[in-house]
């Protein structure tokens, strides 16, 4: 309760407050893309030739689609020769320590407020950093292996684990799968990589934070996660990025697989750089993440809250494949100013018994477009498949739109689907009963949020919870008044 | 602590109060009566600083200062409160997170440190015996599915918790039964001291019994008509609001 006035407290500040730049000494591959931007980013990678191949192939095929529409967002057409699709900070000896992480790198994550020794000691969080996109410093990573807990950067497993990425790489989310996974699969840079091995509760949250750096430099992140039979991960992914003028391009793939009777639980708080009150500058965030419930009696759970971005497209699916298993999807989208963004998810049931539950609330404010796009799909083996959907919307004034498309798909008569939405605007009788109480505007407008939000804010980790909640505050500045 | 000096407002070009002045002292409970529609729920709102209604003329100080110059959340780190006539609904705020915000709001104008969690539930819990609430109104979002008792029952609990110098009670009265008028009454009548001044918009006599007001003002048609003490309520309660237009409009004649 402390912790969530102090929180409200602090959106008296009003700038962007993760905009800045650090100077850091990049090695960048030259704008644009063709073949031999591929085979220079996998050379500088050090990548086995297998590895060049699967990105070609993806390459071939990217080239071959087109990008997609049907998204309720709109924006410029992107200009794909005029991005950079590679740029690592240089490394100017190998790491042995964080101590020897280069100092503006560090001082970067002070300003985040992420500071990697803090973190370490006070959270037990492990930190795999990604700073553009190379890992430049991985922490803890000796304490996992003691259990066989894998947690590297993709390169790294690339390297060290090629028959874990042979195997998994793709299997979720293939290259073809769409536009944007396509482009990600030619040109990914890098990324983080979990192996959690039979048996094996991870003892600890796995953190990453991605930070895009490099002025124009678009962001391929690639993420892959396996749980074996039994296992647990909590796996956090934070992103702040900094102030920009032009648009930035962000395309991840997230691929996650429960084995037998494992969980995995995935949660996001995503604060890339929306772009300023006209709607100048901004990420575009168009990211594929999928998780597969292989196994029997496996889980998986997405919780995001979405702040940044100026163009947010983002589903976060589960396929249901083993019998009995859970898919879950929670997420808070909060748009402002010119934000927009189509996010939700896909359920597709495969698996005899299999549920999933979906929590989605977006709050719009200024002059956002906000929209739910959520799939529920019974396959005809599903027997007994369950869903259950709640979506709701919260509106701040009347210049922004909330939008809510739900598709169900049922080819099974014992499948049962339920879909609730509600749609709320905060309004000035409510906000005039807290303003006789004592509580400002703005104040109130966070307090209502957070009430708002709370259902999905309590699926987060404690310490990411604390972050999320400043992150809408701070994210609402301005939008009452 | 209140002088109001020939306020007129209005509201969607619609005039609606047309002078009104009114002297409230330290420690004094005043009741305002009248028909419905006449304005008192307007009084209510301008003294809180609601947006919508115009002030057109005249002035209102409190506790020396302009009072129409401060925001409504300043007139009530002042010292302000009004408890509603329609409380509203705040889906997903606890009452309790809702109280503790609003006190340590007030606080921290007054440059104090925020309340710490023991000594706010302490305070919670001499409050409560006060004004006999139900502890588990208080976990649910503030007035959201609260019955029309609960919800005067809470705003008088928030009066308690916020300490007011000046409270003004609109209409709490109204929609209660005779059990809970009288365990809101006495939570108001607990709640009145030498320093606080309570003004009680009502039409019934029948909270008044409860709480013996210093003074009883009518308000009709956006004036103040007749102002006398408790006896004059009882009048108007046996000969009703009539015969104090047949005694205005006697005056208008002359
Ligand atoms: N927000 C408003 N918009 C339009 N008319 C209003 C508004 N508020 C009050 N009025 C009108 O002003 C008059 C006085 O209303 P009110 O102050 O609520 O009276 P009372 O509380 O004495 O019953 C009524 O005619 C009412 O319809
Ligand atoms: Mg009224």
């Amino acid at each position: 309760m402390k912790e969530e006035l102090d929180v409200l407290e602090q959106t008296v500040s009003s700038d962007y407050k993760y905009g800045f730049v650090t100077d850091i000494d990049t090695d960048v591959v030259p704008k644009g893309l063709n073949e031999d931007v591929i085979r220079i980013i996998s050379e500088k990678k050090n990548e086995p030739e297998w590895m060049l191949n699967w990105r070609l192939k993806a390459y071939a095929h990217w080239l071959k689609m087109e990008e997609p529409e049907w998204a309720n967002v709109h924006y410029p057409p992107i200009n794909f020769q005029d991005v950079i699709y590679y740029a690592a900070p240089k490394k100017k000896k190998q790491l042995g320590s964080l101590d020897e992480v280069d100092p503006e790198l560090l001082k970067t994550f002070d300003k985040l407020g992420i500071s990697l020794s803090e973190q370490k000691r006070l959270s037990g969080v492990a930190v795999d950093v990604v700073m553009d996109s190379v890992s430049v410093a991985t922490s803890f990573k000796k304490q996992l292996s003691e259990i066989g807990v894998i947690f590297c950067s993709m390169s790294e497993a690339i390297q060290n684990h090629p028959d874990l990425v042979k195997k998994y790489l793709g299997s979720v989310v293939p290259m073809t799968d769409n536009y944007f996974a396509a482009l990600n699969s030619a040109v990914f840079t890098d990324g983080s990589f979990c192996f959690i091995p039979k048996g094996v509760r991870c003892p600890m949250e796995l953190s990453t934070y991605f930070r895009i750096n490099t002025l124009g430099s678009g962001q391929f992140e690639r993420t892959l996660i396996i749980a074996e039979d039994e296992a647990y991960v909590s796996y956090l992914e934070g992103c702040t990025a900094p102030m920009r003028d032009e648009n930035q391009l962000h395309a991840a793939v997230v691929e996650l697989v429960a084995h037998n009777k494992s969980e995995i639980k995935y949660s996001t708080v995503q604060n890339w750089y929306p772009g300023d009150e006209n709607g100048k500058g901004g990420i575009y965030n168009f990211v594929t993440k999928r998780g597969i419930c292989q196994g029997n009696d496996s889980k998986i759970s997405w919780t995001q809250v979405e702040t940044g971005s100026a163009i947010t497209w983002k589903y976060p699916s589960v396929i249901l494949k083993g019998d009995n298993s859970i898919g879950e999807f929670y997420s808070v989208a909060l748009t402002n100013h010119m934000q927009q963004a189509d996010t939700g998810t896909k359920m597709i049931h495969i698996g005899k018994n299999t549920k999933s539950r979906i929590v989605s609330k977006g709050i719009s404010a200024g002059k956002s477009q906000n929209s739910y796009r959520g799939l529920v799909r019974a396959g005809k083996n599903a027997i007994n498949a369950r869903n259950y959907s709640q979506c709701d919307s919260l509106l701040l004034g009347d210049k922004c739109g909330a939008h809510t498309f739900p598709y169900i798909e049922s080819k099974n008569k014992t499948a049962i689907i339920e879909h609730e939405a509600t749609t709320s605007k905060i309004g000035e009788d409510q906000l005039f009963y807290c303003r006789q109480r004592g509580i400002d505007a703005e104040t109130a407008v966070a307090l209502i949020v957070t009430g708002f939000a709370k259902e999905v804010m309590n699926q987060l980790p404690m310490e990411f919870a604390v972050e999320a909640q400043k992150l809408l505050a701070i994210s609402l500045e301005g939008s009452v008044g | 602590m209140l002088s109001i000096k020939n306020i007129h407002a209005s509201v969607e070009g619609k005039q609606i109060l047309k002078g009104i002045d009114l002297e409230v002292k330290a420690g004094e409970v005043h009741a305002i009566m009248g028909p419905n529609g006449s304005g008192k729920s307007t009084l209510a709102s301008i003294l809180a600083g609601r947006e919508e209604y115009e002030i057109t003329e005249g002035s209102v100080s409190f506790l020396g200062k302009d009072m129409l110059e401060l925001s409504p959340e300043d007139r009530a780190r002042e010292g302000l409160f009004l408890a509603f006539q329609y409380p509203v609904e705040i889906p997903g705020v606890s009452t309790t997170n809702f109280i503790k915000t609003a006190l340590n709001e007030k606080r921290k104008y007054h440059g104090q440190q925020p309340l710490d969690a023991v000594s706010f539930l302490k305070l919670m819990k001499e409050k409560m015996q006060l004004v006999e609430i139900d502890k588990s109104l208080l976990t649910r979002s503030i007035n959201e599915g609260f019955s029309g008792g609960e919800k005067k029952r809470n705003e008088i609990f928030q009066m308690a918790m916020l300490e007011p110098k000046l409270a003004i009670l609109d209409e709490t009265d109204s929609g209660l039964d005779i059990d809970a008028l009288r365990i809101v009454a006495n939570g108001v009548n607990k709640l009145r001291n030498n320093e606080r001044a309570i003004i009680v918009i009502t039409h019934y006599q029948r909270l008044l019994d409860y709480l013996q007001p210093d003074f009883v003002h009518v308000l009709v048609n956006g004036r103040i008509v007749k102002s006398g003490t408790k006896e004059l309520a009882l009048e108007l309660e046996e000969k009703g609001y009539d015969f104090i237009k047949d005694e205005l409009s006697l005056a208008e004649a002359v």
